[in-house]
C-alpha cells in the first residue's frame, strides 16, 4: 500500500484517501485481509478462494429443480394438485436462500493478532518456558490448559495467526485463517463451515435432502401416473426421468450426520478426532453439551448469532488516517490557543491539503509530531477552500463557521474540528457513510509495524476507541 | 501592531475578533481534551486481559488483576468494569426465549427479517461500546488508561493501553 495523497511527507503506509471522493476507491478491511478469502460486493460476500465445486452445486441444484418444474410440474398441477409445484418453489426458494447464505457469510474467523498482543503472547510464552526449562533444546510445544466444566481442554497456539485459539476454535489450512467452532471446509458450499454460518449450512443440507426427496417422490408418482395410460416407454420419451436417488442418499446421509452432531453439541472436527469419546479415557466427556438434546438444539439453530468479529470487513480502512487529522488540528489549536495569535507568516493548516489533484479532507496520513505542519501543500486554506473541500470530502463534517470576512481560515473551518464534544471524526464518518449493517467500525487492523505508523495507529485506535 | 492573521481590520475590531476566536479556541482544546492527553502522551505499555474459558465458549474474561496496571487503577474499579462486561455479553449469548423466538422467526423468513431489525447480540454490542466509552470517559482517560472494545480484536482480548504520563500546559 503505497501512501496516497499529495503529500510527499507521509511515512504511513496505507494509502489515505477520501471517502467522499469516489474516483478512487478507498481501502477497506477486506482488501488488506491477510487471508486467503475472496470478498465481493465490497465486503459483504466473503468466500473461500476456490468456489468451483460450489458453481458445480449451483449447478446441480439449479438444472435438477429446472427439469422438475419443466416437464414434471405441469403434469403433477394438471392432473393431481397445483400445490405441488408451490411446495416445490418454496422448498426450491428455501434451499437456494440457505445455500448462499452459508457460502457468503463470515464463518466466524478470528482476527489475527495485533502486532503488540503477539509480543506480549511472546513474552509470556518465554517467560514459561524460562521458568520451566532444564536446558533442553527443542522449545516446548505451545499450550495452554484451561478447565471448562470440569474437562481440561488444550488451548494451542496458531503461529499463523499468533493467538492461543479459543476452545473449539481451528485454523482452516485452506482460507488460512482461524475459525471458531471450526466445523469443516465444505467445498460444496464454498466456505468454511463455522460457528456463524453453521446454522444455515445444517438448514441447506436439511431443506435439500427434503427437496430431493420431494422431487424423486414426485418424478416417480409422475413416471407412474403416465405409464398407466400411455405406457412405461412412451412416458420416457416423452419427459426426461430426472433421476436423483444417489444424491438423495448421501444428502439425507449428511442431514443425519449433522443433526447428531447437533444433537450431542459436536464438530465434526471433534467428532472426526474423537476428542470427546469414551476411547480417550473414561472421564472424557463433552463439556459443551447442555445435557439435554433439545438445549443442544436450541442452541445451535437458535442461539444468538454473533456479529463479524474480525472487525466489519466492509469499514473503511482509514479511520487512524482520520483521527490524525483531528490530532493535528487539535495540536494546532492548542498551540495557537497556548501562544499568541502572532505568527510571522500565515497560519497553515497542513492537514488539509485541499490543492492537491488526488484527495482532499481528513483523509490525508501526515507524519506525526508536527506542531506548526508545514504542510505538505504549504497552503493557506482560505474558507472557500474549506467549503471546497466540505462539499467534496465530507458533508457530515461539522463546521463551524466564524462568519470571518478575513482571508484566514480559523481552525475551527479545519473539517476534523468538533467542538460540539468528545464525537471525533470517524463518528460522522460512520455516520454518513453507509453503514455497514453491523456495529461500529473499530480501528483499523494494522499489520505494518513501522513506529510512527504505529504510534499513530494506536491514536487512532484510541479515537475509535472514545466513539 | 499589525496582526498578520487580521491584516484588514482596525485596532479594535481586530481585538474583538481575536479574543473571540481565542475564546472559541479555547473552548475547542477543552472539549478536546481527552484527545489532547493521548496525543500529547505517548504508549507506555499494553495489558491484554486474556478470556476466562472456565464456563465454556461463552465470552468471559478474566478478572484477575494485572500488576501493570496497580499503580495506575484501583483494583475494584478495574474488577468492576470487567463484570459488568461479562455480564452484558453473557446477556449477549443468552439462551433464552427471546433469543429462541428470534431465531424462529428468522429461520421462518429465511432469515430476512434481519434486514430490517437488528439482532439482540447487536443491540448488545452497542451498549457495550457506549459502556467502554463511558467507561474511558469517567475512569480511565483521567488515569491516563484506554480500553480498547473486545469486539475489535475478536472477543479474544481486552486491550488496555497505558500512556506515559506527561503533562502538558495550555
Amino acid at each position: 500500500m503505497k501512501p496516497g495523497g499529495g503529500c510527499s511527507s507521509s511515512t504511513g503506509a496505507q494509502p489515505p484517501l477520501c471517502p467522499g471522493r469516489r474516483s478512487r476507491n478507498p481501502r477497506r478491511k477486506w482488501q488488506v485481509f491477510p487471508g486467503r478469502n475472496r470478498f465481493y460486493c465490497d465486503g459483504r460476500i466473503m468466500m473461500a478462494r476456490q468456489a468451483g465445486v460450489f458453481y458445480l452445486t449451483l449447478v446441480l441444484i439449479l438444472l435438477t429443480c429446472g427439469l422438475f418444474f419443466a416437464f414434471d410440474c405441469p403434469y403433477l398441477a394438471s392432473h393431481l394438485s397445483p400445490a405441488i409445484p408451490a411446495v416445490g418453489a418454496a422448498l426450491f426458494v428455501f434451499v437456494m436462500g440457505m445455500l448462499l447464505r452459508a457460502s457468503f457469510s463470515d464463518p466466524g474467523v478470528l482476527p489475527r493478532a495485533t502486532p503488540d498482543e503477539a509480543a506480549d503472547l511472546e513474552r509470556q510464552i518465554a517467560n514459561t518456558t524460562k521458568s520451566h526449562s532444564t536446558g533442553c533444546s527443542k522449545p516446548p510445544p505451545r499450550t495452554r490448559e484451561v478447565l471448562i466444566n470440569g474437562q481440561t481442554v488444550k488451548l494451542k497456539y496458531c503461529f499463523t495467526c499468533k493467538i492461543f485459539r479459543p476452545p473449539r476454535a481451528s485454523h482452516c489450512s485452506l482460507c488460512d485463517n482461524c475459525v471458531e467452532r471450526f466445523d469443516h471446509h465444505c467445498p460444496w458450499v464454498g466456505n468454511c463451515v463455522g460457528r456463524r454460518n453453521y446454522r444455515f449450512f445444517y438448514l441447506f443440507i436439511l431443506s435439500l435432502s427434503f427437496l430431493t426427496i420431494f422431487i424423486f417422490a414426485f418424478v416417480v408418482t409422475h413416471v407412474v401416473h403416465r405409464s398407466k395410460r400411455t405406457g412405461f416407454l412412451t412416458t420416457l420419451k416423452d419427459s426426461p426421468v430426472v433421476v436423483c436417488f444417489f444424491s438423495v442418499w448421501s444428502i439425507v446421509g449428511l442431514s443425519g450426520f449433522h443433526t447428531y452432531l447437533i444433537s450431542s453439541n459436536q464438530t465434526t472436527n471433534e467428532d472426526i478426532k474423537g476428542t470427546w469419546s469414551k476411547k480417550e479415557g473414561k472421564d472424557n466427556y463433552n463439556p459443551y453439551s447442555y445435557g439435554s438434546v433439545l438445549t443442544n438444539c436450541c442452541s445451535a439453530l437458535c442461539g444468538p448469532l454473533p456479529p463479524r468479529s474480525a472487525a466489519q470487513f466492509n469499514s473503511i480502512y482509514l479511520y487512524s488516517c482520520d483521527q490524525d487529522q483531528c490530532i493535528q488540528s487539535t495540536k494546532f489549536v492548542l498551540q495557537a490557543a497556548a501562544t499568541p495569535l502572532l505568527h510571522s507568516d500565515p497560519v497553515v493548516l497542513a492537514p488539509l491539503p485541499a490543492k492537491t489533484a488526488t484527495l482532499g479532507g481528513p483523509c490525508a496520513y501526515l507524519a506525526p509530531a508536527q506542531p506548526s505542519l508545514p504542510s505538505c501543500t504549504g497552503d493557506v486554506l482560505t474558507p472557500r477552500d474549506a467549503a471546497a473541500v466540505d462539499s467534496r470530502c465530507s458533508h457530515h463534517l461539522h463546521l463551524h463557521h466564524l462568519h470571518h470576512p478575513h482571508r484566514f481560515a480559523s481552525p475551527e473551518e479545519t473539517p476534523c474540528s468538533t467542538p460540539q464534544g468528545a464525537l471525533p471524526c470517524p463518528a460522522h464518518m460512520h455516520l454518513q457513510h453507509p453503514p455497514p449493517p453491523l456495529p461500529p467500525p473499530p480501528a483499523p487492523y494494522d499489520p505494518i509495524t513501522q513506529d510512527a505508523l504505529h504510534e499513530d495507529s494506536v491514536r487512532g485506535l484510541v479515537k475509535l476507541s472514545s466513539v | 501592531m499589525s496582526d498578520p492573521l487580521f491584516p484588514d481590520g482596525t485596532c479594535t475590531q481586530q481585538h474583538a475578533v481575536k479574543n473571540r476566536y481565542q475564546t472559541e479556541i479555547f473552548n475547542m482544546a477543552e472539549t478536546h481534551s481527552l484527545q489532547d492527553m493521548r496525543q500529547q502522551a505517548a504508549v507506555a505499555a499494553k495489558v491484554f486481559v486474556q478470556r476466562d474459558y472456565t464456563s465454556g465458549t461463552m465470552c468471559q474474561f478474566q478478572t484477575k488483576f494485572p500488576s501493570e496496571l496497580e499503580t495506575k487503577i484501583d483494583k475494584q474499579q478495574f474488577e468492576e468494569t470487567i463484570r459488568t462486561l461479562n455480564n452484558l455479553y453473557a446477556e449477549a449469548e443468552k439462551l433464552g426465549s427471546q433469543s429462541f423466538i428470534e431465531g424462529c422467526l428468522a429461520c421462518l423468513t429465511a432469515y430476512t427479517v434481519f434486514l430490517c431489525m437488528e439482532t439482540h447480540y447487536e443491540k448488545v454490542l452497542k451498549k457495550i461500546a457506549k459502556y467502554i466509552q463511558e467507561q474511558n470517559d469517567k475512569i480511565y482517560a483521567p488515569r491516563g488508561l484506554l480500553l480498547t472494545d473486545p469486539i475489535e480484536r475478536g472477543l479474544r482480548v481486552i486491550e488496555i493501553t497505558i500512556y506515559e504520563d506527561r503533562s502538558f500546559t495550555r
